[in-house]
Protein backbone atom coordinates (compact mmCIF):
# COMPACT_ATOMS: atom_id res chain seq x y z
CA UNK A 1 0.00 0.00 0.00
CA UNK A 2 2.41 2.64 1.20
CA UNK A 3 5.00 2.00 -1.92
CA UNK A 4 1.88 2.29 -3.99
CA UNK A 5 2.78 6.21 -3.52
CA UNK A 6 6.04 5.89 -3.87
CA UNK A 7 6.03 4.15 -7.07
CA UNK A 8 3.86 6.58 -8.59
CA UNK A 9 4.92 8.43 -11.75
CA UNK A 10 7.74 10.63 -11.65
CA UNK A 11 6.44 14.20 -12.61
CA UNK A 12 9.81 16.02 -12.04
CA UNK A 13 10.31 16.97 -15.12
CA UNK A 14 6.76 17.35 -16.13
CA UNK A 15 6.27 21.41 -15.95
CA UNK A 16 4.27 22.23 -12.89
CA UNK A 17 4.49 19.28 -11.06
CA UNK A 18 5.96 21.18 -8.09
CA UNK A 19 2.60 22.70 -7.81
CA UNK A 20 1.94 19.87 -5.68
CA UNK A 21 -1.43 20.15 -3.80
CA UNK A 22 -3.51 17.51 -1.48
CA UNK A 23 -7.02 17.64 -1.53
CA UNK A 24 -9.54 17.74 2.09
CA UNK A 25 -11.87 15.40 1.63
CA UNK A 26 -14.96 14.81 3.84
CA UNK A 27 -16.29 11.55 3.49
CA UNK A 28 -19.81 11.23 6.31
CA UNK A 29 -20.92 12.07 8.82
CA UNK A 30 -23.62 10.72 6.47
CA UNK A 31 -22.86 8.81 3.10
CA UNK A 32 -24.00 5.82 1.83
CA UNK A 33 -20.80 4.08 1.74
CA UNK A 34 -20.17 4.09 5.36
CA UNK A 35 -23.39 1.98 6.69
CA UNK A 36 -23.21 4.81 9.94
CA UNK A 37 -22.71 7.90 10.94
CA UNK A 38 -18.90 7.48 10.27
CA UNK A 39 -16.99 10.92 9.58
CA UNK A 40 -13.40 10.54 7.96
CA UNK A 41 -11.66 13.84 6.97
CA UNK A 42 -8.83 12.12 4.47
CA UNK A 43 -6.39 14.18 2.96
CA UNK A 44 -6.48 13.08 -0.50
CA UNK A 45 -3.08 12.80 -3.01
CA UNK A 46 -5.12 12.42 -6.24
CA UNK A 47 -6.83 9.28 -5.33
CA UNK A 48 -4.74 7.70 -2.86
CA UNK A 49 -5.04 8.52 1.17
CA UNK A 50 -2.25 10.45 2.73
CA UNK A 51 -3.91 10.75 5.71
CA UNK A 52 -7.32 9.90 7.65
CA UNK A 53 -8.80 11.30 11.01
CA UNK A 54 -12.11 9.97 12.24
CA UNK A 55 -14.75 11.94 13.76
CA UNK A 56 -17.17 9.75 16.42
CA UNK A 57 -19.74 10.39 18.47
CA UNK A 58 -21.96 11.43 16.55
CA UNK A 59 -24.59 9.17 18.36
CA UNK A 60 -23.35 9.45 21.76
CA UNK A 61 -26.12 8.58 23.90
CA UNK A 62 -24.25 8.32 27.09
CA UNK A 63 -25.31 4.86 28.11
CA UNK A 64 -22.55 4.66 30.94
CA UNK A 65 -24.56 7.82 32.55
CA UNK A 66 -27.87 6.40 32.34
CA UNK A 67 -26.56 2.82 34.02
CA UNK A 68 -25.36 4.65 37.02
CA UNK A 69 -29.18 5.73 37.25
CA UNK A 70 -30.88 2.62 36.42
CA UNK A 71 -31.13 -0.93 38.25
CA UNK A 72 -29.39 -3.89 36.85
CA UNK A 73 -32.17 -5.25 35.50
CA UNK A 74 -33.12 -2.04 33.54
CA UNK A 75 -29.51 -1.76 31.66
CA UNK A 76 -30.35 -4.68 29.79
CA UNK A 77 -32.71 -2.82 27.55
CA UNK A 78 -29.12 -0.12 27.02
CA UNK A 79 -26.71 -3.43 26.16
CA UNK A 80 -29.44 -3.71 22.78
CA UNK A 81 -28.42 -0.43 21.35
CA UNK A 82 -24.87 -1.33 21.55
CA UNK A 83 -23.81 -3.56 18.63
CA UNK A 84 -27.39 -3.82 17.27
CA UNK A 85 -26.37 -6.42 14.77
CA UNK A 86 -26.55 -9.14 17.55
CA UNK A 87 -27.77 -7.30 20.39
CA UNK A 88 -28.66 -11.02 22.02
CA UNK A 89 -25.00 -11.68 22.62
CA UNK A 90 -24.83 -7.95 24.72
CA UNK A 91 -27.72 -8.93 26.43
CA UNK A 92 -26.45 -12.25 27.71
CA UNK A 93 -22.93 -10.65 28.19
CA UNK A 94 -24.64 -8.40 30.63
CA UNK A 95 -27.15 -11.08 32.47
CA UNK A 96 -23.62 -13.49 32.90
CA UNK A 97 -22.01 -10.05 34.34
CA UNK A 98 -24.65 -9.63 36.96
CA UNK A 99 -24.70 -13.40 37.69
CA UNK A 100 -21.48 -13.67 37.93
CA UNK A 101 -21.78 -10.59 40.53
CA UNK A 102 -24.60 -12.41 42.42
CA UNK A 103 -22.95 -15.55 42.21
CA UNK A 104 -25.84 -17.31 40.51
CA UNK A 105 -25.71 -20.85 39.32
CA UNK A 106 -27.23 -20.99 36.05
CA UNK A 107 -28.33 -25.04 35.45
CA UNK A 108 -27.44 -26.47 31.91
CA UNK A 109 -29.81 -26.69 29.90
CA UNK A 110 -30.25 -22.70 30.03
CA UNK A 111 -26.55 -22.09 29.67
CA UNK A 112 -27.09 -24.32 26.02
CA UNK A 113 -30.08 -22.46 25.62
CA UNK A 114 -28.19 -19.55 25.66
CA UNK A 115 -25.55 -20.61 23.87
CA UNK A 116 -28.03 -21.26 20.75
CA UNK A 117 -29.23 -17.65 21.14
CA UNK A 118 -25.58 -16.07 21.05
CA UNK A 119 -24.75 -18.31 18.10
CA UNK A 120 -27.42 -17.28 16.23
CA UNK A 121 -27.00 -13.82 16.64
CA UNK A 122 -22.90 -14.44 15.56
CA UNK A 123 -24.64 -15.71 12.57
CA UNK A 124 -26.60 -12.65 11.90
CA UNK A 125 -23.72 -10.49 12.39
CA UNK A 126 -21.68 -12.05 9.95
CA UNK A 127 -24.27 -12.75 7.64
CA UNK A 128 -24.72 -8.75 7.83
CA UNK A 129 -21.31 -7.89 7.68
CA UNK A 130 -19.65 -10.27 4.78
CA UNK A 131 -22.63 -9.59 2.78
CA UNK A 132 -22.27 -5.73 3.39
CA UNK A 133 -18.22 -6.39 2.47
CA UNK A 134 -19.85 -8.24 -1.03
CA UNK A 135 -21.88 -4.93 -1.65
CA UNK A 136 -18.76 -2.66 -1.36
CA UNK A 137 -17.13 -4.40 -4.15
CA UNK A 138 -19.91 -4.26 -6.27
CA UNK A 139 -21.95 -7.49 -5.58
CA UNK A 140 -25.61 -6.42 -3.86
CA UNK A 141 -26.96 -10.01 -4.78
CA UNK A 142 -25.51 -11.84 -1.51
CA UNK A 143 -26.76 -8.90 0.39
CA UNK A 144 -30.33 -9.46 -0.73
CA UNK A 145 -29.53 -13.52 0.19
CA UNK A 146 -28.47 -13.30 2.95
CA UNK A 147 -30.93 -10.67 4.61
CA UNK A 148 -32.97 -12.75 4.07
CA UNK A 149 -31.11 -15.38 5.97
CA UNK A 150 -31.15 -12.92 9.05
CA UNK A 151 -34.67 -12.26 8.24
CA UNK A 152 -35.46 -16.04 9.39
CA UNK A 153 -33.13 -15.87 12.39
CA UNK A 154 -34.81 -12.80 13.69
CA UNK A 155 -38.44 -14.27 13.12
CA UNK A 156 -36.64 -17.34 15.98
CA UNK A 157 -35.65 -14.11 18.32
CA UNK A 158 -39.35 -13.44 17.90
CA UNK A 159 -40.53 -16.25 18.97
CA UNK A 160 -38.45 -16.60 21.91
CA UNK A 161 -38.74 -12.72 23.57
CA UNK A 162 -40.95 -11.15 21.22
CA UNK A 163 -38.87 -8.76 19.51
CA UNK A 164 -36.25 -8.89 16.54
CA UNK A 165 -33.68 -6.37 16.55
CA UNK A 166 -33.08 -4.82 20.16
CA UNK A 167 -34.26 -8.14 21.51
CA UNK A 168 -33.60 -7.70 25.59
CA UNK A 169 -33.86 -11.06 25.69
CA UNK A 170 -33.21 -13.27 28.62
CA UNK A 171 -33.16 -12.31 32.26
CA UNK A 172 -30.93 -12.55 35.39
CA UNK A 173 -30.32 -16.04 35.65
CA UNK A 174 -32.12 -17.64 32.57
CA UNK A 175 -35.15 -16.49 29.80
CA UNK A 176 -38.19 -15.06 30.42
CA UNK A 177 -40.41 -18.01 29.58
CA UNK A 178 -39.63 -21.57 28.55
CA UNK A 179 -39.40 -21.34 24.24
CA UNK A 180 -42.26 -22.63 22.48
CA UNK A 181 -42.72 -25.06 20.08
CA UNK A 182 -42.73 -22.70 17.49
CA UNK A 183 -39.35 -21.30 18.54
CA UNK A 184 -38.19 -24.82 17.71
CA UNK A 185 -39.66 -25.61 14.57
CA UNK A 186 -38.24 -22.33 13.55
CA UNK A 187 -35.10 -22.90 14.83
CA UNK A 188 -34.47 -26.79 13.02
CA UNK A 189 -36.30 -25.58 10.16
CA UNK A 190 -33.06 -22.57 10.00
CA UNK A 191 -30.17 -25.34 10.84
CA UNK A 192 -31.78 -27.32 7.89
CA UNK A 193 -32.23 -24.97 5.24
CA UNK A 194 -28.84 -22.21 6.23
CA UNK A 195 -25.80 -24.70 5.13
CA UNK A 196 -27.11 -24.43 1.36
CA UNK A 197 -27.62 -20.72 1.67
CA UNK A 198 -24.71 -20.04 2.88
CA UNK A 199 -22.87 -22.36 0.31
CA UNK A 200 -24.77 -20.52 -2.40
CA UNK A 201 -23.40 -17.05 -0.68
CA UNK A 202 -19.78 -18.44 -0.84
CA UNK A 203 -19.87 -19.83 -4.01
CA UNK A 204 -20.74 -16.00 -5.34
CA UNK A 205 -17.77 -14.27 -3.51
CA UNK A 206 -14.77 -16.75 -2.54
CA UNK A 207 -13.50 -17.30 -5.97
CA UNK A 208 -15.08 -14.40 -7.77
CA UNK A 209 -11.80 -12.63 -9.46
CA UNK A 210 -13.09 -9.57 -8.91
CA UNK A 211 -13.73 -10.06 -5.09
CA UNK A 212 -10.68 -11.62 -4.93
CA UNK A 213 -8.20 -8.71 -6.67
CA UNK A 214 -10.78 -5.94 -4.37
CA UNK A 215 -9.81 -7.35 -1.37
CA UNK A 216 -6.50 -9.41 -1.34
CA UNK A 217 -3.93 -6.84 0.35
CA UNK A 218 -6.21 -4.32 0.97
CA UNK A 219 -6.18 -2.94 4.06
CA UNK A 220 -3.62 -5.11 6.00
CA UNK A 221 -3.07 -5.04 9.70
CA UNK A 222 0.32 -7.81 11.48
CA UNK A 223 -0.37 -9.38 14.37
CA UNK A 224 1.72 -7.42 16.45
CA UNK A 225 0.11 -3.85 15.51
CA UNK A 226 -3.28 -5.46 15.82
CA UNK A 227 -2.38 -6.38 19.39
CA UNK A 228 -0.96 -3.19 20.02
CA UNK A 229 -4.42 -1.07 19.21
CA UNK A 230 -6.31 -3.53 21.41
CA UNK A 231 -7.70 -5.39 18.25
CA UNK A 232 -10.32 -8.50 19.45
CA UNK A 233 -12.50 -11.21 17.50
CA UNK A 234 -12.22 -11.71 13.85
CA UNK A 235 -10.53 -8.90 13.16
CA UNK A 236 -7.77 -9.95 15.50
CA UNK A 237 -7.78 -13.62 14.52
CA UNK A 238 -7.58 -12.31 10.51
CA UNK A 239 -4.39 -11.05 11.61
CA UNK A 240 -2.89 -14.36 12.79
CA UNK A 241 -3.75 -14.59 16.72
CA UNK A 242 -5.83 -17.16 17.63
CA UNK A 243 -7.48 -15.02 20.85
CA UNK A 244 -11.26 -16.08 21.39
CA UNK A 245 -12.84 -15.63 24.58
CA UNK A 246 -14.95 -18.65 24.27
CA UNK A 247 -11.94 -20.60 24.34
CA UNK A 248 -9.74 -18.51 26.68
CA UNK A 249 -11.91 -17.67 29.59
CA UNK A 250 -14.76 -20.32 28.94
CA UNK A 251 -18.29 -18.84 29.93
CA UNK A 252 -21.58 -20.26 29.30
CA UNK A 253 -20.25 -24.25 29.17
CA UNK A 254 -18.81 -23.33 26.02
CA UNK A 255 -16.12 -25.89 27.26
CA UNK A 256 -18.94 -28.57 26.59
CA UNK A 257 -18.33 -27.91 22.48
CA UNK A 258 -15.73 -28.87 20.14
CA UNK A 259 -15.25 -26.19 17.74
CA UNK A 260 -12.56 -24.49 15.82
CA UNK A 261 -11.27 -21.22 15.95
CA UNK A 262 -10.45 -19.99 12.40
CA UNK A 263 -7.32 -17.45 12.10
CA UNK A 264 -6.03 -15.71 9.28
CA UNK A 265 -2.44 -14.74 8.41
CA UNK A 266 -1.91 -11.55 6.37
CA UNK A 267 -4.92 -9.40 8.86
CA UNK A 268 -6.23 -7.86 5.24
CA UNK A 269 -9.60 -7.37 4.16
CA UNK A 270 -9.90 -10.86 2.29
CA UNK A 271 -8.52 -12.34 5.59
CA UNK A 272 -11.59 -10.99 7.72
CA UNK A 273 -13.94 -11.96 5.22
CA UNK A 274 -12.99 -15.71 5.19
CA UNK A 275 -12.37 -15.94 9.05
CA UNK A 276 -15.95 -14.86 9.35
CA UNK A 277 -17.47 -17.15 6.71
CA UNK A 278 -15.66 -19.73 8.59
CA UNK A 279 -16.77 -18.61 12.06
CA UNK A 280 -20.20 -19.04 10.74
CA UNK A 281 -19.38 -22.87 9.83
CA UNK A 282 -18.07 -23.27 13.33
CA UNK A 283 -21.55 -21.43 14.65
CA UNK A 284 -23.65 -24.09 13.07
CA UNK A 285 -22.08 -26.75 14.03
CA UNK A 286 -22.10 -25.50 17.83
CA UNK A 287 -25.78 -24.64 17.63
CA UNK A 288 -26.39 -28.33 16.10
CA UNK A 289 -23.57 -29.57 19.55
CA UNK A 290 -26.30 -27.43 21.64
CA UNK A 291 -29.77 -29.18 20.16
CA UNK A 292 -27.98 -32.48 20.03
CA UNK A 293 -27.32 -31.96 23.98
CA UNK A 294 -30.75 -30.43 24.72
CA UNK A 295 -32.32 -33.52 22.98
CA UNK A 296 -31.00 -36.07 25.11
CA UNK A 297 -31.49 -34.09 28.40
CA UNK A 298 -34.72 -35.08 30.18
CA UNK A 299 -35.36 -31.70 31.85
CA UNK A 300 -37.47 -29.84 29.40
CA UNK A 301 -38.93 -27.02 31.25
CA UNK A 302 -36.23 -25.76 33.12
CA UNK A 303 -35.85 -22.01 31.58
CA UNK A 304 -34.44 -20.06 34.97
CA UNK A 305 -32.28 -20.46 37.66
CA UNK A 306 -33.32 -21.20 41.15
CA UNK A 307 -33.03 -17.93 42.72
CA UNK A 308 -36.23 -16.53 43.96
CA UNK A 309 -34.29 -13.35 45.34
CA UNK A 310 -33.11 -12.66 41.86
CA UNK A 311 -35.13 -14.58 39.00
CA UNK A 312 -38.45 -12.77 38.16
CA UNK A 313 -41.53 -14.79 39.27
CA UNK A 314 -43.35 -16.59 36.94
CA UNK A 315 -45.93 -14.58 34.82
CA UNK A 316 -49.30 -16.58 35.89
CA UNK A 317 -47.72 -15.60 39.52
CA UNK A 318 -47.45 -12.09 38.55
CA UNK A 319 -50.77 -11.64 37.01
CA UNK A 320 -52.69 -13.56 39.41
CA UNK A 321 -51.15 -12.80 42.64
CA UNK A 322 -50.95 -9.49 44.24
CA UNK A 323 -47.40 -10.51 46.38
CA UNK A 324 -45.55 -11.90 43.32
CA UNK A 325 -46.55 -8.79 41.60
CA UNK A 326 -45.29 -6.70 44.39
CA UNK A 327 -42.20 -8.97 43.92
CA UNK A 328 -41.95 -8.63 40.52
CA UNK A 329 -41.75 -4.45 40.70
CA UNK A 330 -39.29 -4.77 43.13
CA UNK A 331 -37.09 -6.73 41.28
CA UNK A 332 -37.03 -5.01 38.21
CA UNK A 333 -36.78 -1.22 40.30
CA UNK A 334 -33.63 -2.68 42.06
CA UNK A 335 -35.16 -3.38 45.92
CA UNK A 336 -33.20 -6.95 46.23
CA UNK A 337 -29.50 -6.21 47.47
CA UNK A 338 -26.61 -6.91 45.05
CA UNK A 339 -23.45 -7.39 47.07
CA UNK A 340 -20.74 -4.73 47.08
CA UNK A 341 -18.18 -5.87 44.43
CA UNK A 342 -15.76 -4.60 41.38
CA UNK A 343 -16.15 -7.33 38.65
CA UNK A 344 -14.73 -7.37 34.97
CA UNK A 345 -16.44 -9.94 32.39
CA UNK A 346 -16.47 -10.57 28.89
CA UNK A 347 -17.84 -12.42 26.19
CA UNK A 348 -17.08 -12.99 22.36
CA UNK A 349 -19.40 -10.40 20.70
CA UNK A 350 -19.56 -10.90 16.84
CA UNK A 351 -16.92 -7.95 16.47
CA UNK A 352 -14.47 -8.85 19.63
CA UNK A 353 -14.42 -9.08 23.39
CA UNK A 354 -17.20 -7.23 24.88
CA UNK A 355 -16.03 -6.57 28.10
CA UNK A 356 -18.89 -5.60 30.82
CA UNK A 357 -16.70 -3.48 34.11
CA UNK A 358 -19.26 -3.12 36.62
CA UNK A 359 -18.47 -1.28 40.24
CA UNK A 360 -21.50 -1.94 43.23
CA UNK A 361 -21.63 -0.02 46.10
CA UNK A 362 -24.30 -2.10 47.07
CA UNK A 363 -26.82 0.19 45.99
CA UNK A 364 -29.80 0.02 43.72
CA UNK A 365 -27.98 0.80 40.54
CA UNK A 366 -24.52 0.33 39.89
CA UNK A 367 -22.15 2.73 41.00
CA UNK A 368 -20.28 2.40 37.70
CA UNK A 369 -20.48 0.60 34.63
CA UNK A 370 -17.68 1.20 32.06
CA UNK A 371 -18.69 -1.44 28.42
CA UNK A 372 -15.19 -2.35 26.56
CA UNK A 373 -16.77 -1.87 23.22
CA UNK A 374 -14.30 -3.87 21.03
CA UNK A 375 -14.84 -1.86 17.76
CA UNK A 376 -14.36 1.42 20.03
CA UNK A 377 -10.74 0.13 20.36
CA UNK A 378 -9.94 -1.09 17.23
CA UNK A 379 -11.52 1.53 14.69
CA UNK A 380 -8.66 3.76 16.05
CA UNK A 381 -6.03 2.00 13.67
CA UNK A 382 -8.39 2.79 10.93
CA UNK A 383 -5.98 5.70 9.71
CA UNK A 384 -2.75 3.36 9.62
CA UNK A 385 -4.88 0.50 7.68
CA UNK A 386 -5.96 2.81 4.84
CA UNK A 387 -2.96 5.20 4.57
CA UNK A 388 -1.62 5.04 1.17
CA UNK A 389 -4.03 2.97 -0.84
CA UNK A 390 -7.27 4.44 -2.87
CA UNK A 391 -10.19 5.37 -1.79
CA UNK A 392 -12.49 2.42 -2.69
CA UNK A 393 -10.38 0.21 -0.56
CA UNK A 394 -10.79 2.22 2.55
CA UNK A 395 -14.55 1.82 2.30
CA UNK A 396 -14.13 -2.40 2.24
CA UNK A 397 -11.56 -1.74 4.90
CA UNK A 398 -14.01 -0.35 7.03
CA UNK A 399 -17.28 -2.27 6.08
CA UNK A 400 -14.69 -5.42 6.76
CA UNK A 401 -13.98 -4.32 10.13
CA UNK A 402 -17.57 -4.41 11.20
CA UNK A 403 -17.17 -1.21 12.86
CA UNK A 404 -21.09 -0.18 14.37
CA UNK A 405 -22.08 2.87 14.75
CA UNK A 406 -24.03 1.75 18.27
CA UNK A 407 -20.93 0.51 20.06
CA UNK A 408 -18.72 2.64 18.47
CA UNK A 409 -20.38 5.97 20.60
CA UNK A 410 -22.10 3.91 23.25
CA UNK B 1 -15.34 -16.86 36.42
CA UNK B 2 -11.84 -16.01 34.94
CA UNK B 3 -9.42 -19.19 35.83
CA UNK B 4 -6.67 -17.75 38.22
CA UNK B 5 -3.01 -18.91 36.74
CA UNK B 6 -1.56 -18.86 40.96
CA UNK B 7 1.68 -19.01 39.56
CA UNK B 8 1.68 -16.43 37.11
CA UNK B 9 -0.24 -14.37 39.95
CA UNK B 10 1.98 -14.70 42.79
CA UNK B 11 5.00 -14.22 40.46
CA UNK B 12 3.41 -11.30 39.17
CA UNK B 13 3.01 -10.09 42.74
CA UNK B 14 6.67 -10.64 43.62
CA UNK B 15 7.70 -8.76 41.30
CA UNK B 16 5.75 -5.82 41.72
CA UNK B 17 6.86 -6.17 45.11
CA UNK B 18 10.61 -6.11 44.57
CA UNK B 19 10.56 -3.40 41.51
CA UNK B 20 8.54 -1.04 43.08
CA UNK B 21 8.41 -1.27 46.38
CA UNK B 22 6.91 2.01 47.89
CA UNK B 23 4.73 2.31 44.98
CA UNK B 24 2.58 -0.36 45.60
CA UNK B 25 -0.06 0.72 47.73
CA UNK B 26 -2.14 -2.06 48.27
CA UNK B 27 -2.89 -5.35 46.35
CA UNK B 28 -5.81 -7.83 46.65
CA UNK B 29 -7.96 -10.17 44.80
CA UNK B 30 -11.38 -8.96 44.11
CA UNK B 31 -13.48 -12.16 42.69
CA UNK B 32 -11.73 -13.64 40.27
CA UNK B 33 -9.08 -10.70 39.27
CA UNK B 34 -5.76 -9.78 41.11
CA UNK B 35 -6.00 -6.18 41.37
CA UNK B 36 -3.10 -3.73 42.05
CA UNK B 37 -3.21 -0.29 43.21
CA UNK B 38 0.04 2.14 42.82
CA UNK B 39 1.26 5.92 43.03
CA UNK B 40 -0.01 7.58 39.80
CA UNK B 41 3.71 8.81 38.93
CA UNK B 42 4.51 5.38 38.00
CA UNK B 43 1.93 3.46 36.04
CA UNK B 44 3.43 4.43 33.03
CA UNK B 45 6.43 2.54 34.44
CA UNK B 46 4.40 -0.32 35.42
CA UNK B 47 2.96 -0.84 32.28
CA UNK B 48 6.34 -0.90 30.68
CA UNK B 49 7.91 -3.22 32.88
CA UNK B 50 4.82 -5.73 32.91
CA UNK B 51 4.86 -5.36 29.52
CA UNK B 52 8.58 -6.52 29.12
CA UNK B 53 8.46 -8.77 31.38
CA UNK B 54 9.65 -12.03 29.61
CA UNK B 55 7.47 -14.45 31.74
CA UNK B 56 4.71 -12.17 32.65
CA UNK B 57 4.08 -10.72 29.30
CA UNK B 58 0.80 -8.65 30.22
CA UNK B 59 1.35 -7.40 26.32
CA UNK B 60 -2.42 -6.63 25.42
CA UNK B 61 -4.46 -3.73 27.21
CA UNK B 62 -7.85 -4.95 27.69
CA UNK B 63 -9.73 -1.87 28.88
CA UNK B 64 -8.75 1.38 30.46
CA UNK B 65 -11.17 3.52 32.10
CA UNK B 66 -11.96 6.31 34.53
CA UNK B 67 -13.99 6.11 37.85
CA UNK B 68 -14.79 9.37 40.69
CA UNK B 69 -15.30 8.99 44.47
CA UNK B 70 -16.03 12.13 45.23
CA UNK B 71 -15.90 11.64 49.00
CA UNK B 72 -11.99 9.97 48.78
CA UNK B 73 -9.10 12.95 48.96
CA UNK B 74 -8.15 10.84 45.69
CA UNK B 75 -11.22 11.27 44.21
CA UNK B 76 -10.35 10.14 40.40
CA UNK B 77 -9.28 6.77 39.65
CA UNK B 78 -8.05 4.99 36.24
CA UNK B 79 -8.61 1.54 36.25
CA UNK B 80 -6.49 -0.50 33.91
CA UNK B 81 -7.50 -4.20 32.77
CA UNK B 82 -4.07 -6.42 31.27
CA UNK B 83 -4.20 -9.54 29.59
CA UNK B 84 -1.18 -11.71 29.61
CA UNK B 85 -2.13 -13.84 26.23
CA UNK B 86 0.12 -16.45 26.62
CA UNK B 87 -0.49 -17.09 30.17
CA UNK B 88 -4.57 -16.72 29.94
CA UNK B 89 -4.08 -14.43 33.22
CA UNK B 90 -6.07 -10.86 33.76
CA UNK B 91 -5.10 -8.24 36.43
CA UNK B 92 -6.55 -4.97 37.23
CA UNK B 93 -4.52 -2.15 38.03
CA UNK B 94 -5.53 0.95 39.22
CA UNK B 95 -4.41 4.67 40.22
CA UNK B 96 -5.43 7.44 41.90
CA UNK B 97 -5.24 11.43 41.73
CA UNK B 98 -6.88 14.43 43.47
CA UNK B 99 -8.82 17.16 42.04
CA UNK B 100 -5.93 19.57 42.13
CA UNK B 101 -3.48 16.80 40.22
CA UNK B 102 -5.20 15.50 38.45
CA UNK B 103 -2.93 13.81 35.76
CA UNK B 104 -1.60 10.57 35.20
CA UNK B 105 1.53 9.67 32.83
CA UNK B 106 -0.50 8.42 29.43
CA UNK B 107 0.36 4.62 28.81
CA UNK B 108 -0.01 5.51 24.47
CA UNK B 109 4.10 4.78 24.99
CA UNK B 110 3.28 1.10 25.81
CA UNK B 111 -0.14 0.72 24.08
CA UNK B 112 -1.22 2.34 21.05
CA UNK B 113 -4.81 1.39 22.13
CA UNK B 114 -4.72 3.73 24.89
CA UNK B 115 -5.03 6.74 22.82
CA UNK B 116 -9.02 6.40 22.25
CA UNK B 117 -9.37 4.82 25.54
CA UNK B 118 -8.03 7.82 27.07
CA UNK B 119 -9.46 10.33 25.58
CA UNK B 120 -12.68 9.10 26.73
CA UNK B 121 -11.72 8.92 29.90
CA UNK B 122 -10.52 12.48 29.50
CA UNK B 123 -13.94 13.80 28.18
CA UNK B 124 -16.28 12.54 30.54
CA UNK B 125 -13.96 12.68 33.88
CA UNK B 126 -11.06 15.64 33.07
CA UNK B 127 -8.16 13.39 33.69
CA UNK B 128 -5.27 14.75 31.96
CA UNK B 129 -2.97 12.29 30.22
CA UNK B 130 0.63 13.89 30.70
CA UNK B 131 2.72 12.78 27.07
CA UNK B 132 -0.60 11.81 25.39
CA UNK B 133 -0.20 12.60 21.22
CA UNK B 134 -3.74 14.12 21.26
CA UNK B 135 -5.98 14.58 23.95
CA UNK B 136 -8.89 16.24 22.87
CA UNK B 137 -12.14 14.99 23.65
CA UNK B 138 -13.96 12.24 21.81
CA UNK B 139 -17.47 11.47 22.16
CA UNK B 140 -18.68 15.13 23.86
CA UNK B 141 -18.44 18.00 21.66
CA UNK B 142 -15.45 19.98 21.38
CA UNK B 143 -16.52 22.86 23.28
CA UNK B 144 -18.44 21.14 26.42
CA UNK B 145 -17.09 22.56 29.40
CA UNK B 146 -17.56 20.01 31.65
CA UNK B 147 -16.96 16.46 32.82
CA UNK B 148 -20.44 15.01 32.66
CA UNK B 149 -19.10 11.45 34.09
CA UNK B 150 -18.32 13.34 37.44
CA UNK B 151 -20.83 12.31 40.35
CA UNK B 152 -21.87 16.00 40.51
CA UNK B 153 -23.69 16.10 37.57
CA UNK B 154 -26.97 14.41 38.03
CA UNK B 155 -28.36 12.50 35.33
CA UNK B 156 -31.67 14.47 35.07
CA UNK B 157 -32.41 18.37 36.06
CA UNK B 158 -32.39 18.33 39.92
CA UNK B 159 -34.11 21.34 39.80
CA UNK B 160 -37.22 19.84 38.74
CA UNK B 161 -40.40 19.94 40.52
CA UNK B 162 -43.08 17.77 38.97
CA UNK B 163 -41.58 14.55 39.60
CA UNK B 164 -40.90 12.56 42.59
CA UNK B 165 -38.36 10.95 42.15
CA UNK B 166 -37.47 9.72 45.92
CA UNK B 167 -38.23 6.16 45.14
CA UNK B 168 -36.23 5.97 42.45
CA UNK B 169 -32.63 5.76 41.37
CA UNK B 170 -29.60 7.16 43.49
Amino acid sequence: MKEKLQNKIDTSDIAGAEVHEFVTLNVGPTHPATHGVFQNVMTMDGEYIVDAKQTIGYIHRAFEKIAERRAYYQILPLTDRLNYCSSPINNMGWHMTVEKLLGIEIPKRVQYMRVIIMELARIADHNVCNSVVGVDTGALTGFTYMFQEREKIYEIFEEICGSRLTTSIGRIGGFERNWGDRAWTKLRAFMKSHPARLKEFEALLTRNRIFLDRTIDVGPISAEQALNYGFTGPNLRAAGVDYDVRVANPYCSYEDFDFIVPVGTHGDTHDRFSVREAEMWESMSIINQAIAKLDAMEDKSTFNADSDEFVLPAKEKVYNNMEALIFHFKQVMGETAVPPGEIYSAVEGANGELGFYVVSDGGRTPYRVHFRRPCFIYYQAYPEMIKGSLLSDAIITMSSMNVIAGELDA
Amino acid sequence: MFALNNEIVSLTSEKLRSKFGEELLSEETIMDMPAYTFKKECIADVLRFLYDDETLKYRFLTDLCGIHYPDNELQFGVIYHLHSMENNQRIRLKVFAALNDINVPTATTVFKGANWMERETFDFYGIVFTGHPNLERILNVADMDYFPMRKEYPLEDGTREDKNDDFFGR
